[in-house]
């Protein structure tokens, strides 16, 4: 196994292993860009078709746990940013810090999302054979606000007015929504896997201003990751609030 | 990859404004603009990405095929996205004009 | 080096192998099954390909004796259906998609760009690794109640209906696509950072730029189908109604990006081949190739245009009219940059000095067959032909052309014309000649009557026909038979020439790029020195190496003593 920092026997240079880590991670996240790109294909289409069904589920998501994860998300971006710079100056240990960082604001991220998919599981929105679209209208729990509750059911009747198959147009919607984040959380885990990594490497000094490739790629990958979710957030959290 | 050192006060800049537009994108969506909405919703998000692509990512400082890349990436979506929609979006007239015909072909 | 005698005949030097080369520099299997060395994978690859060319052949083989009876005797309509399907799924994700470029591209990129391996060594092996994953997978598919959905996995038989093992199928070729995405990404690294010193973009081989242009089809494309099959057997799993249109989901969806991926595959399938023709048409000319740069650029145009024409599969499948008229207009354009190379290649044999190789053989026969399968493309994208031949032998015999008249032969050339570098010994040259006619005919006998039987209106996927079309079915069998033979003969005398053959010396042909300045078989770091280019590609007439390499090869009579 070769120790990061040294020059392996396929290249001529140093120069010329990093130039091909770069272009080798910016061609795979061309590659993830396509990956993800069926599955907005797919919500384009549907949300095109289902207009009234995507509006009532996206209005079940909770903003606020949606827009605090975008700021975390955000924030770890700026905190891997941060990190490639401290290596870039030779700062090892606010290298090190900024990818601790990075790894719990995104673990965080992580959190939220469990809390979210389960306030779905408990509301029967997973798509399957328990999906349905107004058991919460339905069957409230005791301490869901009585006025929410009234709103939604106002909501849902307008709703199944316009689109008689609302259930099943809304399963769509639940679908993509756990197909698309859920792929974006594997993403993130795969992620959090490298940063761990790239966190022992950093504690033991490997990183220095000639040589930070990995923190630089692996950063790259997290801010793609990053950038998913900026579209996920809109086209997912924030389709009919002007309701 | 250049050795470019981007500052961290680029960094900080570009992490509030990236606030910024994400707050502009929630009071946005509370305002019924009809069509609009999507078309606001994706333009905040497109210019977020980039300043992501831009600065976090460093791509204004990197050579010039790593532009390509990134253009082929986005412009490969486009087409996907563009040409499968082009079949969805031109059913509608496609099936009136039958209709027509058909009605003008029976009287 | 013998000198000749007073007539001055040519003869050849007698080599011997290399002591220490790539085969044999390191010993046991985990050095086989653990390497990074782009020459092993390649072989690894070879291995495994030829492997999935056998079950997919032996589908073919049970397809066409079924069909020698208008009702069919050899099995149910229902085993017929997995019988086409499995047939596609082998041969085109496993055999023809990863053929010449995870065989021929891994061996022969570094070494004609004088590089010392790919970019991503290990990132190499993993491709190997999760294409045999993947295969499997679909393996496992194939024993365990098979497949009978057709490759295309239209929906909602696939993702609802089938009883059939697609949920493995999906997720061996959803595995087998990634090995695709990082063979591609590797080859595009390395053709961007590793080229030699000299070595230019416009003095790198066809063969690379063919190589390059197809990575650019394996990196955009396969991540849709991935996704789109990865949903079809969630679909599958969970129920879910994407593609169902009882749920509300859409199937015409599951076309449109199943072939946005599909139809750019048969350009991965066809390119890599051009590249060989490219290769081959020069060295037995002995000429430069006619219009480097536009042979060069319509790789790239192929490429790009390839991905815009996916709907002329769906021309019947109810997409919109004025959808289907920009897609067969775009299908029109796409022809274009192939008509070139076949110009090209044509204007290079003009005035040119022609040897019969085996090799030449191959590429004269795919510029061939290649023109009838393209042209007849052609008649499929015209919206009113379309019509009635759609989903009839005519499409089944039309992608057989491209296929295995362009794409195998492409792939056998190829594999001939290298295989003196791959192994160090030449083959047979005349059973490899008859064997390469054997083919050839046995290949028109069996896909000939089938663009009279599409044309007569017999549908393709059907186990039975009216008895009419009896006779042209049976030649298409017979056809396929002697094919079979074509087939069989070169992996006999291709094995038995590594024990027996001439050993070749480093350029037998002799040809110009890089991969000839090097030993047969070439040392595991490719080149003992780094090389430096200052020639121009397919330079035959003026390069002062070469001709001693001619006499060397016993081309050319090396001049008499006195004369210089």
């Amino acid at each position: 196994m070769h120790r990061t920092g040294e020059l392996y026997g396929q290249f001529e240079t140093l120069e010329q292993q990093k130039e091909s880590a770069a272009l080798g991670m910016w061609v795979f996240l061309s590659t993830e860009v396509l990956f993800f790109g069926g599955l907005f294909m797919t919500y384009t289409l549907n949300r095109h078709y289902y207009g009234t069904a995507f509006g009532v589920g996206s209005n079940t998501l909770d903003l606020k746990l949606g827009g605090l994860n975008t700021v975390i998300l955000i924030l770890s971006s700026l905190t891997m940013a941060m990190s490639v710079w401290a290596s870039h100056v030779g700062k090892r240990r606010q290298t090190t810090s900024f990818l601790v960082a990075t790894l719990v604001l995104g673990t965080a991220f992580l959190g939220v999302k469990v809390i979210e998919y389960k306030q779905k599981f408990d509301h029967h929105l997973v798509p399957g054979y328990h999906f349905q679209i107004d058991y919460r209208a339905q069957h409230p729990a005791p301490n869901d606000d009585p006025k929410e509750i009234e709103a939604e059911k106002e909501e849902l009747s307008k709703a199944f007015a316009k689109d008689p198959d609302l259930n099943a147009h809304a399963q769509l919607y639940f679908s993509l929504y756990f197909g698309m984040t859920g792929l974006h959380a594997l993403h993130m885990i795969v992620g959090a896997g490298m940063l761990v990594w790239l966190i022992r490497q950093s504690m033991l000094g490997r990183f220095t201003p000639t040589y930070n490739t990995p923190v630089e790629m692996i950063g790259l990958y997290w801010h793609f990751v990053d950038i998913v979710w900026i579209y996920l957030f809109p086209l997912l959290y924030l389709i009919d609030r002007h309701r | 990859m250049s050795e470019h050192i981007v500052s961290p006060k680029v960094y900080i800049g570009i992490f509030l404004s990236l606030m910024v537009l994400t707050a502009a994108t929630v009071a946005a969506a509370y305002v019924n603009l009809g069509p609009f909405n999507i078309v606001i919703a994706l333009a905040i998000a497109s210019v977020k990405a980039t300043l992501v692509v831009l600065y976090f990512m460093h791509a204004r400082y990197s050579p010039k095929r790593t532009h390509m890349v990134i253009i082929a990436a986005v412009f490969w979506l486009a087409i996907m996205l563009a040409l499968t929609l082009s079949d969805y979006v031109t059913r509608d007239r496609d099936m009136a004009a039958n209709t027509q015909i058909t009605t003008m072909l029976r009287t | 080096m013998d000198t000749p005698t007073s007539t001055r005949t040519a003869t050849a030097t007698v080599y011997k192998i290399p002591e220490e080369h790539y085969l044999n520099s390191t010993y046991g299997i985990r050095s086989w099954l653990l390497t990074t060395d782009h020459k092993r994978i390649a072989l690894l690859y070879l291995f495994s390909v030829t492997f999935f060319f056998f079950v997919g052949g032996i589908f073919a083989t049970m397809i066409r004796i079924h069909l020698m009876t208008p009702q069919g005797f050899l099995v149910t309509p229902e085993t017929y259906n997995k019988l086409f399907t499995m047939h596609g799924v082998a041969m085109i994700f496993f055999f023809l998609i990863p053929s010449i470029p995870a065989v021929l591209g891994n061996f022969l990129v570094p070494l004609m760009i004088g590089a010392k391996d790919l970019a991503f060594p290990k990132i190499n092996l993993l491709s190997w690794y999760l294409y045999i994953l993947g295969g499997c997978f679909v393996l496992y598919s194939f024993s365990t109640g098979g497949l009978d959905t057709g490759w295309t996995f239209y929906t909602p038989l696939s993702s609802v209906y089938s009883n059939s093992a697609v949920t493995p199928a999906v997720l061996g070729i959803f595995i087998n696509g990634f090995s695709s995405i990082l063979t591609g990404l590797n080859f595009v690294v390395t053709i961007h950072t590793m080229r030699a010193p000299g070595m230019t973009w416009f003095r790198l081989p066809l063969f690379v730029w063919a190589q390059y242009a197809t990575s650019i089809i394996f990196i955009l494309g396969t991540p849709v189908i991935a996704i789109t099959l990865l949903l079809v057997g969630l679909e599958r799993m969970f129920h879910l109604g994407f593609f169902n249109p009882a749920l509300g989901g859409d199937p015409i969806l599951f076309q449109h990006l199943f072939w946005f991926y599909s139809h750019p595959a048969v350009y991965i399938m066809i390119l890599p081949a051009m590249g060989v023709i490219s290769e081959i048409i020069p060295t037995f000319a002995r000429k430069p190739i006619f219009g480097y740069s536009f042979i060069a650029g319509s790789s790239i145009a192929i490429a790009v245009i390839g991905f815009f024409v996916w709907a002329h599969h769906m021309f019947l499948t109810g997409e919109s009219v004025y959808a289907a008229l920009a897609f067969s207009f775009l299908s029109y354009l796409v022809a274009i940059p192939s008509a070139v190379k076949v110009f090209n290649w044509t204007s290079t044999l003009y005035k040119g000095s022609i040897s019969w190789d085996t090799p030449m053989l191959y590429a004269l026969g795919f510029i061939g067959l290649f023109l009838i399968g393209g042209l007849t493309g052609l008649f499929l994208a015209c919206l009113g032909l379309d019509i009635h031949i759609h989903d009839t032998y005519f499409v089944v015999a039309h992608f057989h052309y491209i296929m295995v008249g362009g794409a195998v032969m492409g792939y056998l050339g190829g594999i001939h014309f290298w295989w003196p570098k791959i192994s160090g010994r030449l083959y047979p040259e005349f059973l490899a000649r008859v064997s390469a006619i054997i083919l050839f005919s046995g290949f028109n006998l069996t896909f000939f009557p089938q663009f009279i039987l599409g044309y007569l209106g017999m549908p393709r996927r059907y186990h039975s026909y009216p008895p009419e079309f009896q006779v042209l079915n049976v030649m298409s069998t017979a056809g396929a038979s002697i094919l079979a033979l074509g087939y069989l003969l070169p992996m006999i005398y291709l094995v038995w020439s590594l024990k027996y053959g001439t050993v070749a010396g480093p350029n037998p042909w002799p040809s110009t790029g890089l991969e000839w300045k090097t030993d047969s078989p070439p040392p595991t770091e490719n080149f003992l020195v780094t090389p430096e280019v200052t020639w121009e590609p397919y330079d035959f007439e003026t390069r002062p190496d070469l001709e001693l390499d001619h006499i060397v090869a016993g081309k050319l009579p090396a001049p008499a003593h006195g004369d210089d």
